[in-house]
This record gives C-alpha cells, structure tokens and sequence, in this order.
C-alpha cells in the first residue's frame, strides 16, 4: 500500500465539512446521502402502506355490486389519493431513495453533488404528502378526478370552496415536482461529475444507467406536468378558461400536456426496477450480466422512445387516425430495447448455478410478470384493441402488473439485497421467503382477475357494477386482503433483523460492484480511499475471491 | 487474475497546494448542476409556449367581443430595451469581477437589478391600465400566464443578485471561486432569452 500524499489534502479538505449530527439528529438533520436514502425509504413505505389501505377498501367496496361500504364521492377521493400516493409517494420516490443511497457508493463518490439540496428534496416528500392526505378533511373532500386529474371533470369544484381538494393536489404535485427536479438536478450531476477514477460510462453498474436516464426523463419531461397544474391552478382558482371547452378553451390540450410527462414516468419508475435485476440476477446467478453494453444503451433507448409515445393514452380523446398510427408504431418500438433487456436477463440465468433467496425470487418474478405485463402493453398499443378497453379493468391490470408486480417486486429485491449493505446485518430468510410468496400469489390474485374483466366490458373508476362480474371481483378482492397481509412478515422482518439479525460481513453476497468494496454499512465518506475502477462490472465466475457457491466456469 | 478494484491506489491529478482544483471542481459541478436545471426549467416554459401557440390556432375567437389583446406601446418597447440591454451590463459586472475590480462590479451588478425593477415596475402598469383580465377568454389567460411566470422569474432574479451583492461584502467571500456571482448572471441571460419569446409569442404575433 502506497502512502498517498494526496490523501493527506484531500481528507484534511473532507473534514471541514463533516460535522456529523449525532443521536436522534442523525436522522433529521443530516446530508448523509445514505442517512436520506433510508429516509426515503422509510417514509414512502408509510405512505406506500396508507395508499395500499384505500384500495383495501375499495376491494371491499366491490366484493358486492352494489355500492355499499363508501358512498360515491368518498370512493373517488380513494382512487384518486390511491393512485396519486402510490406514484407519487411510493414507486418514483422509493427508487429514489434506493438511488440516493446507492449511486454514490456504486460510482466511488463520497456524497451526492449538492447534499443540501438532497435533503431539502427529501423534505418536500412527507409535506406534500401530509398535505395531500390533509385534503381528506377538508369540507369539500379529497380530489375526485383520479390521479390524471382531467378537465373538465377536475375544474368542477362542487362544493364551491376555495380550498379544495383539487386545489391541494394541484399543490401536491407541483410541491413533489420541484422535489423531483431538485433529485434531477442532483443525480445527473453527481453521476456525470463524480465518477471515481476509472470509473467510465460504460463501467457502470446498469443501476447507474437506469438512474440517469430516468432522471434525465424527469429533467427533461417532468416540467410538462408542472406546467399543466400551474394551467389548472389558474383556471381553477382565477378562472382563466384554458381548459373549458365552453370558453374557447381546450381540454385535450391538458391530456396532451400531462401524458408528455406522465407516460415517460412509467420509464421512469420502471428504468431502476430494470437497474435493480441487472444487478441481482448476476449475483444470484454467480455469472455476468449477458450483453452488457447493450442492456446499459438499451436504457437510454428506452427513455428515448419513451418520450414518443404518450398520444397513445389518448387514442379515445378524439386523436386523429394519423396521429394513432404514428404513436401505435412508437408504442411497439418500446419493445425492442425493453425486449433486449428481457432476453439479456434470460441469457444470465441459462447455465447459471442459481441461488434461490430472497431477493433473486423477487427478480425473478419480477421479470416474469414484468413479460406478461408487457405482452399486455403490446396489445393495449394497438389501436384497435385499445378502443376496445379502454377505460376498462383491463388497462388497470395492465398497469398494476407493471407497477405493482414488476416494479414494487424490484423494490422488494432491492431492499433483501442491499439490507446487508445497509445495516451490516442479515435479514432472516424464512420471514422473507414467507414474505414473497404472500406477494407472488397475492399479487396475481389481485390483478389477474382484471384482464378478464376488463375483455368482458367492466368500466373501471364505479363503486357498483353489474352483477355479471361479481365471481372474479370476489377473487380479486381476496388476492388484495392477502397482499395486505404480506407487508407484515415484512415488517416484522425487516425491523426485527435491523435489531436483532445476524451480524454478517462486508459481502455476504459475494457481489461485485464498488457498494461492496467498503464495510457494512459503509463509514460516513463511503470510503477509507477513493477506489479506482480498472474493469467492467458483473466480473462474477472470474474473480479469485473465494466465493462459495460460485462456479469457475472456464 | 487481478482484482478488478485497487482501493489503494490513486490516479487523479495533483490537486494543488492551494486547493484550486477542489475549487474548479465545485465550480464545475456547480455550473453543470446549474444549466441543467435552466434547461428543466426552460420545459415548462415551452409547455406554456405549446399551449399559447396550440390555443392561438384552433380557436374560433381568440379575442373576446370589445378586446384587443396586447398591443406594442412605447413603454412595452422600452422595458423589452431596458431588460434585454441589462445582460449586457451584468455580463460587464461579471468581467469585472473576474478582474477584481470590487467597486465596479457592484456598481454594475446594482444597475441590473435595477434595470430589472424598471421592467417589473412598466410590466404592472401595463397590466393595471389593460382593458382585459386573466379570466378574459384565452388571449387574457394566456397573456397574464406568460408575462406573470417570466415576471416570478425576473423577481428571483432580483433577489439572488441582492443575495449575490449582499455576499459581496463579506471579507475572503471570492477566495473559494464565484461561481454564485456566474450561476446568478447564466440565470438573468436565460430570464432575458425567454422574454425574446414572451414578446415574439405575445405581441408581434397578432391574431387576426
């Protein structure tokens, strides 16, 4: 080991500016990127927990036909708070957390860019949050207009007063946008100005390349959104008629203007879920991630088209027969780089000598489902077939197989396998299995059911429906009650082995990647030095590191 | 076969003595951090540019009965000439600056800020003597939509040059780089950009 003397300057600069909280400060006022990632965590699990209670009651609402449980408006304030709370408060800002803690020890840096920034970023989530929820008390209810929030439905304003709760979601999400902007701002930076020495793009963990493209997406395609509920803010509280269609103004111009956004926020939820196979799947399979390169650039050709297609949830708005055509072929397109990533994950397995914990078996339902979710995808692009469902269960269970059964089963794998990383310890591996497969059939039960029912004509967004459709309703509602459930063993596990699990090394996993090179959990600058990258990721089955379980496959 | 990882070895540059490459690598994070975040900006902007443009061509009445929308006065053409004259001076400011020319770039700095009160100053008269309202059919919500968001944007502009002037005073301030004092002029020329297409968007394009 040679004694740098450049050390000495760097790590006498570094210690200016550590002045590290102690005790219960620690997790209030830190700009520990790893402090906030697991502030994040824990914050949107609480609020992925609250939001996933509304739709336990709307599951029990529609076990019978008839409206019986919620009255009318009340159900409306659910699906909308359920599916604004869940993007919004779960899936993007979960991820983010994950990134937050991740991102810099996997490119070899000491912070994020800006660590003030990030934790004002962090602050803005439980207050928008609690605002949001606050809107539940108002006299005037909650937001009713679901979580795309269209006019002229959304400008209606029933009760008359002036604090709404359409005026507080708009306040929500444009709060949760800057919030965004601010992580944007922040990950983009550090990715591209932080790099450890040697560290090139294209040595890059594939988790690293999800995180920038999706938050170049939220950069670049986010604002859009901010626009539109700086538009809905005017009409609704000053009445400037942009939207109303009585007054000159144009509701469909709202759609095309939240979708620009909205659409590629699919990729941006999805982008990190796919980081967070490309990282397990190897591990798990002790081989390297297959076609590498490909799978790094297949992310920005993801985001890219990603950014083409948004008309294409807009084809019953009237759109015209070019303007369907056009974003039908985009739509498709999505396939070919998601496809490659698919394929890629496949070719790791094949040969592979598998582990099956934890956290592999929820990648490895994860992408299962996550094909059948696209094959849906691919169906639901077609114009035709699209016309046909649309505004049906079928596109509910379309998209909660991929934000439910791909994405949140991601975030699952991605907490069991960096929750020794994190805590230094091991979860307890019965709790979590019991835990997936709570999940994988809970899940299943809960959204397959809507393909079907969806194919047989059920509007989505009613609180009664006819009768005919009651049997796979019952179904779907029992799969919801189970999945409820499953976040107990969870719970249970992951509080339980943060205490109290066994204590484990640096790697347990005998993983690659800079995240492991440092000690668990990793001391406040990450690292004693900063490391320099001399190869490219995933060197599973080559290393001479002893790794039991791993196969020498030469 | 090697360790793909050699924690203990280190390949940058000297950083020298004096820490001037720490310095330069804020400075260049900070300015990258900075102008993508113009650029995020800069897409809410075009999503209300959209909107105009979008409204302006379809609609059948674009101007209510009795309204005649924005209209290209004197004043309006001297406030375009007062702002857009003040990137000039803030880019002399900054020049002076990099010269450590304190005084001057004080003196140069202050006359932005004014510059740019004079514009928000003509903006509000123009709007208190309008005979239309942002509830005014689509040229009045279009028209306060645009000139209200780009107006927030020379406020904050405003306030981060008096932050930048108050700063300017504190003793050894420049000693870590000024890229404060360069975000705050990138962001005055980007407020100064967009007005080019307020104006263009808002008043030499005339509904007919």
């Amino acid at each position: 080991m040679t004694n740098n003397p450049i050390e000495g300057i760097a790590s006498a600069h570094e210690s200016e500016h550590i002045e590290q909280e102690t005790g219960w400060q620690r997790y209030f006022f830190s700009t520990d990127h790893k402090v906030i990632g697991i502030q994040y965590l824990v914050t949107t699990f609480i609020f992925f927990l609250i939001a996933g209670l509304f739709s336990m009651v709307m599951r029990g609402e529609l076990v019978t036909p008839e409206s019986d449980i919620v009255d009318r408006p009340l159900y409306n304030g659910l699906f909308t708070m359920h599916g604004t709370m869940m993007i919004f408060l779960w899936i993007i800002p979960t991820q983010v957390g994950l990134a937050n803690y991740l991102v810099p020890l996997m490119i070899g840096a000491r912070d994020m860019a800006f660590p003030l920034l990030n934790e004002i970023a962090y602050w803005i989530i439980p207050f928008a949050g609690l605002l949001l929820l606050s809107s539940f008390l108002l006299p005037s209810g909650t937001a009713q207009a679901g979580w795309w929030s269209y006019p002229p439905v959304s400008l209606q304003n029933p009760s008359g007063h002036v604090f709404n709760g359409e005026l507080f979601w708009i306040l929500g999400i444009a709060l949760l946008g800057i919030s965004s902007i601010m992580g944007g701002v922040n990950f983009v930076t550090t990715i591209v100005k932080m790099r450890a020495p040697g560290m090139t793009y294209f040595r890059m963990p594939i988790f690293v390349w999800t995180v920038l493209s999706a938050q170049l997406l939220q950069l670049f395609c986010l604002p859009a959104l901010t626009g539109a509920a700086i538009l809905l803010f005017l009409e609704l509280t000053l009445g400037a008629p942009l939207f109303n269609p009585f007054k000159e103004g144009s509701p469909i111009l709202y759609q095309h203007l939240f979708w620009f956004y909205s659409h590629p926020a699919v990729y941006v939820m999805v982008l990190p879920a796919f980081g967070v196979f490309s990282e397990v799947i190897p591990a798990f399979s002790r081989k390297p991630l297959f076609g590498y390169r490909s799978v790094a650039l297949a992310s920005f050709g993801i985001a890219i088209v990603s950014t083409l297609v948004w008309v294409h949830h807009m084809f019953a708005s009237g759109t015209p027969g070019w303007m369907r055509m056009l974003f039908m072929l985009t739509t498709m397109l999505v396939a070919v780089p998601t496809g490659v990533k698919v394929f890629a994950w496949a070719a790791t397995i094949w040969n592979g000598k598998l582990h099956l914990q934890t956290p592999m078996l929820f990648a490895l339902a994860g992408v299962v489902m996550f094909v059948f979710a696209g094959i849906t995808g691919v169906m639901l692009g077609s114009t035709a077939f699209d016309l046909h469902v649309n505004n049906t269960y079928f596109v509910v269970g379309h998209f909660h197989y991929v934000v439910y059964n791909t994405i949140t089963m991601a975030i699952f794998a991605a907490i069991y396998y960096w929750f020794p990383k994190i805590t230094g310890r091991m979860y307890a591996e019965g709790w979590g299995k019991l835990h997936f497969w709570l999940t994988f059939i809970g899940a299943n039960l809960t959204f397959f059911p809507m393909h079907p029912l969806g194919l047989q004509g059920m509007v989505r967004r009613i609180s009664s429906y006819d009768p005919q459709y009651q049997s796979w309703n019952i179904v779907a509602s029992i799969g919801s009650f189970l999945l409820g459930m499953a976040t107990l063993p969870f719970i249970i596990n992951m509080v339980g082995s943060t205490l109290q699990g066994r204590k484990v090394s640096d790697n347990p996993w005998h993983a690659t990647g800079l995240e492991w090179t440092t000690s668990s959990p990793p001391p406040v600058e990450n690292f004693e030095e900063i490391p320099v990258v001399t190869s490219a990721p995933y060197g599973y089955g080559k290393s001479k590191a002893p790794s039991p379980g791993a196969t020498d496959r030469e | 076969m090697e360790s793909p990882i050699h924690p203990n070895h280190l390949q940058q540059p000297l950083p020298q003595p004096d820490g001037s490459a720490h310095i330069e690598d804020e400075r260049s994070k900070v300015m990258f951090g900075f102008t993508i975040f113009l650029l995020s900006e800069s897409i809410i902007f075009v999503s209300f540019f959209v909107t105009l443009i979008a409204l302006k061509l379809t609609a059948h009445q674009w101007l209510p009965p009795g309204v005649s929308g924005p209209e290209i006065t004197t004043p309006v053409i001297i406030n375009t000439v007062v702002l857009l004259s003040s990137s000039i001076v803030i880019y002399f400011a900054e020049r002076a600056l990099e010269r450590n020319h304190l005084g001057k770039f004080r003196l140069l700095w202050l006359t932005t800020s004014a510059m740019g009160a004079y514009f928000l100053v003509g903006e509000i008269k123009e709007w208190l003597g309008l005979n239309f309202g942002v509830s005014t059919g689509l040229v009045g919500a279009t028209f306060y939509l645009l000139t209200g968001f780009h107006g927030l944007h020379v406020t904050a502009g405003i306030i981060l040059q008096m932050i930048m002037l108050a700063r300017s005073f504190i003793p050894g301030n420049y000693n870590h780089g000024r890229y404060g004092v360069s975000a705050v002029s990138l962001f005055w020329h980007f407020v100064d950009a967009i007005w080019i297409f307020v104006f263009s968007l808002l008043y030499l394009w005339q509904a007919t």
